[in-house]
């Protein structure tokens, strides 16, 4: 899973979450993949994004030098910045690990690189 | 004004019902001016004029059902009429033509004709005939470097040839379509493929249906093994994907192929982009039910590409809580798997629309089939939303009475779930019978009746052979050893 994908995904399918995000995200194993920096792409993502959960993926994979806690103004003409969240965003690949409803505690498995978000007959 | 050219545009005479749609979508998406001449659409030849010949090109650069784009230079039914309108035309624009008569153009006359065979002989005559043409090149058969096509089209309908040919045309080619994707992606060659994974030809189809375009954000709900990611790729999208079948995600079902025993270690979504060149182009699949989504309500998708199961060869389910919950001899520290219960195409068709209404951004496309039973297709049963209007709708004929529709929407206005514009938001007709209920039900015979009107032609022919003396040949074991001698 890419940390991009991590800003996406909520657990507010569980019965009585209302928000379900972000969720907590917890690595045991990562990868990093290199992929060719498309900076107009990352700049098209970024609206799509909450940063304070940005942020806490940067803390979580020890990536918080590179990344500023505030979301600045202008990023698209901050191509040092667009690079290092590409980085963040599309390169590291969390193989093993797990993401954790910030309500209920429940615990959503990452297995192989893929997030398993489905919930028991009685969760939903 | 004066500066529209006209093209001649060859198509393959197949999935004739897709190429006004694309040829619509192409010319949408790219914005361009194009203005079709053809009336009758199911012929495999138009004549289109586009604003100018960069226009054309665009529009061939992506269009999967073109064979190829020809520069027309005279068009007519009658054989004196078209070679004087060639002359004419050659003479007229001589200005521009001359580079391709002049001494060093390699050159090549393509003779096409369709609906009837010329042989080599009569074809040469057809090229003798254009000797008026003050082509000073070499032939080159081989790689020419101007290529003109003479084409003479004699109808569609083989039992009934016309006497003289409808249409008459001639000209340069100038570009092919991209049918070469179609093999370059093909499922037969592909890392990872599965039961119901959709062919390079009509995924391609769908990722122009749904505009797709570099650096697009695409999602397809129901992921399966990633067929319609590869094509969306392949034009440059971002592709996620999210499936329930978790043995499915992680390619580790049973495999489709015949020689193929057990799922390789490497099989995956991923790896398939990755031998297409698109990895770069792979943000994530995850395991998901689509009737409870996961996805937080501001990410927008550019297109939501897909093909939902109908419930014949991939099931249709959900998770759900049960009434009757089974004693449960599990232990807490048991990896538990939700069963799942049936989801209704219905709800499933509205849950896709509803969520396509939110996750779109304007203008973004939804692109999904949808089955039918082919003798009660009514319009009225395709499944409508208050913000996507549908602007494509084409037919893929499945079996004998089963056929499904690609459904093209567009989103065309904001979501807000607390102002509905009119009333309710999605409408999805009841159809009158569940679609794999009927499928498997209401067939003209049941299977047991087929199985037993095959088993009494058998014993038939069994009879009659006997009584001529011939003895029947063991069909089991010649199938038996067909079989060896495929896995030898």
């Amino acid at each position: 899973m890419k940390l991009s994908t991590y800003n996406f995904l909520t657990s507010m399918a569980i019965k009585g979450v209302k928000v379900g995000f972000p969720l907590k995200l917890t690595i045991s194993k990562k990868e990093v993949v290199e992929s060719e920096f498309n900076p107009t792409f990352v700049e098209r993502i970024l609206p799509k994004l909450d940063w304070s959960a940005v942020y806490g993926a940067a803390q979580v994979a020890e990536l918080t030098e590179d990344i500023p806690s505030v979301q600045p103004e202008n990023i698209g003409e901050n191509e040092l910045l667009l690079q290092k969240l590409h980085h963040l965003l599309f390169e590291i690949d969390v193989l093993e690990g797990q993401l954790e409803c910030p309500e209920t505690g429940r615990v959503f498995p990452i297995t192989d690189g893929i997030p398993n978000m489905l919930l028991n007959e009685d969760e939903v | 004004m004066g500066n529209w050219r006209k093209f001649i545009l060859w198509f393959a005479q197949e999935h004739v019902d897709f190429r006004v749609q694309e040829f619509e979508s192409l010319i949408k998406m790219f914005g361009l001016q194009a203005r079709r001449l053809t009336e009758q659409t199911r012929k495999p030849f138009w004549v289109v004029e586009f604003r100018d010949t960069d226009s054309a090109l665009l529009y061939a650069s992506r269009s999967i059902s073109l064979r190829a784009m020809i520069e027309l230079y005279a068009h007519s039914h009658k054989l004196p009429e078209f070679h004087q309108r060639l002359r004419n035309h050659v003479t007229t624009n001589w200005n521009s033509l001359a580079e391709y008569f002049r001494v060093e153009a390699s050159f090549k006359i393509v003779v096409e004709t369709y609906n009837k065979h010329f042989s080599q002989r009569e074809k040469v005559e057809k090229i003798e005939s254009m000797d008026y043409l003050p082509i000073e090149g070499a032939v080159n058969l081989k790689k020419p470097e101007v290529e003109w096509w003479y084409i003479e089209f004699w109808g569609l309908d083989p039992t009934a040839v016309p006497p003289e040919p409808e249409d008459i045309l001639f000209g340069r080619l100038v570009a092919h379509g991209q049918r070469h994707l179609i093999k370059e992606l093909s499922l037969k060659h592909r890392k990872f493929i599965g039961n119901t994974s959709m062919d390079a030809q009509l995924s391609l189809l769908m990722a122009n249906q749904a505009m797709v375009r570099e650096g697009d954000l695409v999602f397809d709900p129901f992921v399966g093994t990633g067929s319609l990611l590869v094509s969306a790729a392949k034009w440059g999208g971002y592709v996620l994907g999210a499936d329930i079948d978790y043995m499915m995600v992680h390619a580790r079902c049973r495999p489709s192929r015949i020689t193929q025993k057990v799922r390789e270690k490497d099989e995956s979504i991923r790896a398939n982009l990755k031998q297409y060149g698109c990895a770069d182009r792979y943000m994530d699949v995850v395991v998901a039910d689509f009737s409870n989504p996961v996805w937080h309500p501001r990410i927008s998708f550019d297109c939501i590409i897909t093909d939902p199961p109908y419930g014949i060869r991939e099931a249709t389910e959900k998770v759900e809580k049960k009434a009757s919950v089974k004693a449960n001899t599990r232990s807490e520290s048991m990896v538990h798997y939700p069963s799942t219960s049936h989801y209704s195409l219905q709800s499933l068709y509205g849950d896709l629309l509803e969520f396509s209404a939110k996750h779109l951004r304007l203008g973004g496309r939804l692109v999904c089939w949808i089955p039918f039973h082919s003798e009660d297709y009514d319009p009225k049963m395709l499944p409508q939303h208050q913000h996507l209007n549908l602007v494509a709708n084409s037919e893929q004929q499945l079996t004998g009475n089963t056929a499904r529709r690609l459904l093209t929407y567009e989103k065309c206005f904001e979501y807000s779930p607390t102002e509905p514009l009119l009333g309710g938001i999605t409408q999805v007709p009841t159809p009158s019978q569940d679609f794999r209920e009927r499928y498997f039900n209401n067939a003209l015979e049941s299977r047991k009746e087929r199985r037993m009107r095959k088993a009494e032609l058998r014993e038939q022919a069994r009879v009659e052979m006997n009584a001529r003396g011939k003895i029947p040949t063991d069909g089991r074991s010649k199938k038996c050893d067909l079989n060896k001698a495929r896995f030898v």
